[in-house]
């Protein structure tokens, strides 16, 4: 199977070989401290991805820590009241919109998608190196301005009147809404090249019904991303221009309305939970089923899962505000929706459960961590029955009952799997694998760690602590329980350190690995470990569900495309079939410069409103030149559009 | 559900799992079903999970080549599968019918016969009221609310400032007071007692400390107790106190808080002019005695950082006139 000539081979033709040294000299990243800031290659963006997201969910978790050391003690003085209020704000801001979608959909999508989807680079390149870059300016300005004491502190989700001008004096709930603006832009251009990308630049013969599951999950995403981000955008600004501009869209004195900001953030804010964990479903199955050594059970039904997950995401905001007094007929309805919503994510487990069960199951590391998903995400799933009746929900909404329930819903549901991940995708990013031993104890450290900080939390959220506390009073009953999940966080941490030096380790020392460790079946396996600057030497077709398992002996590759230029094959949505074929747009600077005069234009509206108005001088003039048409030797344009034209 | 609050020395005075009145117990039942359906499905799905992989695991070192699957097994799961989801969608209406039954309890409860107090959130206090008919007989404390026991109560709530969250979980679910909006919340106490309740959204610099008291005796102390809290002050009886009155309204004092049968009238802060009748002072945080009240007054920043009570630099002399004065306002 793993013989058909999609996959590279190891020894090259020498024809193949020159073939090989044109794709190279022509997809080469340029070099130098200058070419750095030029690359738009998919694979240098998505892992500059990962390698900022993870940096921000390291720098997340030592806050984490503080609090954790401030809470061990009932009336502690270790965090003063304005840091910890800092602290537990930037921690949930940047997990939510530093860590856990620009990992999740984000990283992973850019770097994986194009590669499981069998093509040269993802769509829109030079958008997706300015999406990169605007991430990494929103991230760095909310922690500059935490490192000067302007840490937002008025929870991830910043509540009006509390993060409104009249509650919320100096800048530090400005920087936060900004924040939310830069990654929102970026989050949506990977959207927008995601969908590109997988309905219009996969690989021939790759229908509807053999893209794999991963992919699904994040095309699911893209499009969750394209209909949810819209709220936020409305909610950030119009905190923003009240604020700044003073406009009274929450000042109630004014006929402005608290929860209107309410609805239009959890419109945004409970899909949101569904962006994190969709991909972290995507990676189990994509896991599961190379670890059970069969195709996916119920291929279609998980695929309609997904979707439907996607489309009922948007119909549950309401249950993050039931004790705000919402009409009762209202809440029912969210009730019923919240609990529906169980039935896809169930049919999903059932569906793991079968395919592990008819198969031939593997325990190596990713799949260990693929079982602590299961372990930790469906009991998050469980507390979300509690709080999807109204009437618990009033008792346990903004108590640490919910802290543990989210934490067990997202790290369970994004984590877990986001850590399988690295331990399954590893080799193909760096050539080398990683230590099992190493990763075996990061796992069970984690595992541990994880539930003896987090499911404490339930417990004394139902003996009535709430959320968001800075302290709390001795004699309440909550102090041996927070000294637990106080060492929890220990382990946690532990695991965590052993992770890293075990990436730095085995990205130098590791044993090679091959284009197809683990003999999978996506077509991220059939090209060479690292996949080189063109992805792949031919470009490959499909023959079923699993590219490489279902391979014909003779599977057929694309061959014709110039190799003297960026050029892709476009094929058609429903059935991949080819229908013609482009060229991407070379490397350059000016996404990187556009990035910073739109970066400049979002700080400088912090502190005055004119910030966007003269702002958007510099990004119209970085804009020209980014579009600015390259010349093309004019027989080449011809030929391009014959081509088309047939 | 008491099992998971049971502990040496946990008074239970702030836990959903301790109802004392219909609000809280119906919540609890509901929790209860919902608490041991999902247990029992966890344990087997995972338990499943587990047999699962056990019988079919292989150590190892090399990944085998992907097996064929025939179409009778999968047929067979199919049939599982289908099954497992119809159960799933059986619990999860059962869940929903026995919440929705507990909601509709809860919203029936009789608002024609409710004895009605206003509460009002302040960062970070709550303003209390007792309204009456007769200007002269409505009554104004803060953070201890006094309600008689077995007699359904109507909070009339709504927020001075931002938003917070009203929540006696022995007693009731929690409700937001928003500002900009008048909101309901009915409740009942059967058992006389005191029962913690703290604000549950997230309110600023000292959210932590923002509690209050619900205190529920029979009728006949209640009504002892509001016949007390209607009087006006009692005039200063000794030099002492008169020059710790002096002081009180000669200094910042006076700009924030009222003692009706002075001149002292503002309705910044707390009402004081049955100061000395509550047992905390700071929202819960602190036992009400000369020496913490002491303390609050010459610098609550230090005790409660943030909060808007400023310091005060007294002279030891009239800073022990004053809080002698204070607590003769029983």
């Amino acid at each position: 199977m793993t013989a058909s000539t999609i996959v590279t081979p190891v020894e090259l033709t020498e024809s193949d070989r020159r073939h090989a040294d044109r794709l190279e000299e022509v997809w080469k990243e340029p070099a130098g401290f200058l070419g750095w800031f030029k690359a738009v290659h998919h694979t240098t963006i998505g892992k500059r991805y990962m390698v900022t997201a993870f940096v921000f969910f390291a720098l997340a978790g030592l806050l984490a820590g503080a609090m954790r050391l401030q809470l061990a003690f009932p009336e502690a003085h270790i965090l003063s009241n304005d840091k910890y209020n800092q602290f537990f704000t930037v921690h949930g801001s940047t997990m939510m919109f530093l860590f856990a979608v620009p990992m999740m959909f984000e990283a992973l999508s850019v770097y994986l998608v194009p590669l499981m989807v069998g093509t040269r680079n993802i769509a829109f390149p030079r958008l997706n190196a300015y999406s990169y870059y605007l991430y990494l300016f929103g991230g760095m300005m909310l922690w500059i301005a935490f490192f000067c004491n302007t840490g937002a502190d008025r929870g991830w989700f910043s509540y009006v009147p509390l993060a409104g001008p009249d509650y919320g004096p100096g800048k530090r709930p400005d920087f936060w809404a900004q924040m939310i603006t830069f990654t929102e832009v970026s989050a949506l251009a990977v959207a927008v090249e995601i969908v590109v990308t997988v309905f219009r630049l996969r690989a021939p013969g790759m229908s509807l019904n053999r893209i794999p599951i991963f992919v699904w999950g994040q095309v699911v995403v893209a499009f969750m991303v394209i209909f949810a981000l819209p709220g936020v955008v409305l909610s950030s600004t119009m905190l923003l221009i009240d604020r700044t501009c003073g406009t009274q869209f929450f000042n109630p004195a004014a006929g402005g309305d608290v929860l209107l900001y309410q609805h239009l953030f959890w419109w945004f804010g409970h899909p949101e939970v569904y962006i994190i964990f969709i991909p972290g479903t995507a990676i189990v199955s994509t896991i599961v089923t190379t670890f059970s050594r069969r195709h996916m059970f119920g291929y279609l039904m998980v695929v309609l899962a997904l979707v439907a997950t996607g489309f009922m995401a948007f119909g549950l905001w309401v249950h993050h505000m039931f004790a705000t007094g919402i009409p009762q007929i209202a809440e029912s309805y969210f009730t019923a929706a919240s609990m529906t919503i169980a039935i896809p994510t169930g049919a999903q487990v059932f569906c793991w459960i079968v395919t592990l069960a008819t198969g031939k199951v593997v325990l190596k590391p990713p799949l260990w961590w693929v079982i602590g998903f299961f372990f930790v995400f469906i009991m998050g799933g469980m507390t979300g029955i509690f709080l999807a009746s109204v009437p618990v929900d009033l008792q346990v909404h903004d108590t640490y009952f919910v802290v543990a329930h989210f934490h067990y819903v997202l790290i369970g549901g994004a984590v877990f799997p986001l850590f399988g991940a690295l331990s399954y995708w590893f080799p193909k990013i760096t050539g080398r694998m990683l230590n099992a031993t190493l990763d075996q104890v990061s796992f069970w450290l984690f595992f541990i760690g994880f539930n003896t900080t987090f499911f404490p939390m339930h417990l004394v959220g139902l003996r009535g602590m709430p959320r968001r506390v800075y302290t709390y009073q001795p004699g309440m009953g909550w102090t041996v329980l927070n000294q637990v999940e106080s060492f929890g966080y220990v382990l946690l941490f532990l695991s965590v350190c052993i992770m890293l030096w075990n990436v730095y380790r085995s990205a130098r020392h590791g044993t090679i690995a091959g284009s197809n460790p683990w003999n999978a079946g996506t077509l991220e396996w059939a090209t060479t470990s690292p996949p080189p600057s063109y992805n792949f030497l031919y470009l490959p077709t499909v023959n079923g569900r699993e590219a490489l398992w279902d391979a014909a002996p003779n599977q057929p590759i694309v061959v014709g495309l110039h190799d003297d230029v960026r050029s892709f094959l476009t094929t058609r949505i429903l059935d991949a079939e080819p229908d013609g074929h482009e060229e991407f747009p070379s490397p350059t600077m000016w996404p990187f410069w556009a990035a910073v005069s739109t970066g400049a234009a979002f700080v400088g509206s912090i502190f005055t409103p004119w910030g966007i108005t003269f702002g958007a001088i510099p990004i119209a003039i970085t804009m020209i030149g980014w579009f600015w048409p390259e010349r093309q030797p004019a027989e080449r344009r011809r030929a391009r559009e014959i081509w088309q034209s047939e | 559900m008491m099992f998971l609050a049971a502990v040496p020395g946990f008074s239970g005075d702030q836990t959903s799992l301790n109802p004392v009145g219909p609000g809280a117990s119906h919540i609890e039942h509901t929790f209860a079903l919902i608490f041991w359906i999902t247990a029992v499905v966890y344990i087997i799905v995972m338990a499943v999970l587990v047999i699962s992989i056990w019988r079919r695991h292989h150590s190892l070192d090399t990944m085998p080549d992907p097996q064929p699957t025939s179409a009778e097994s999968d047929q067979r799961a199919q049939r599982m599968v289908a099954v497992a989801i119809g159960v799933t969608t059986v619990l999860l209406f059962t869940m929903m019918i026995s919440s929705f039954a507990a909601s509709r309890a809860i919203a029936t409860m009789n608002y024609e016969q409710a004895l009605t107090i206003h509460v009002f959130g302040h960062e970070w206090w709550w303003e209390v009221q007792y309204p009456s008919d007769q200007a002269w007989k409505s009554v104004v404390t803060a953070n201890e609310i006094h309600v008689p026991v077995g007699v359904t109560i109507r909070i009339h709530g709504t927020s001075r400032d931002v938003i917070h969250s009203f929540w006696a979980p022995n007693v009731q679910g929690k409700r937001d007071l928003l500002p900009g909006y008048d909101t309901d919340l009915m409740l009942k106490v059967d058992q006389p007692g005191r029962y913690r309740g703290q604000c549950a959204e997230y309110c600023g610099e000292q959210h932590a400390h923002m509690a209050f008291y619900i205190v529920a005796q029979s009728q006949d102390d209640f009504n002892h107790w509001l016949q007390g809290q209607q009087k006006s002050a009692p005039p200063p009886a000794t030099p002492q106190t008169l020059h710790g009155q002096q002081v009180f309204l000669t200094h910042a004092c006076v700009m924030c808080h009222t003692i009706r049968g002075t001149t002292a009238g503002s309705r910044v802060g707390p009402d004081l002019t049955h100061l000395a009748s509550r047992t905390t002072i700071a929202a819960g945080m602190l036992p009400n005695n000369t020496a913490n009240l002491a303390g609050w007054i010459l610098n609550a920043q230090n005790i409660k950082p943030g909060c808007r009570m400023p310091p005060n630099g007294l002279s030891g002399s009239d800073l022990q006139d004053l809080v002698a004065y204070l607590e003769t306002l029983q």
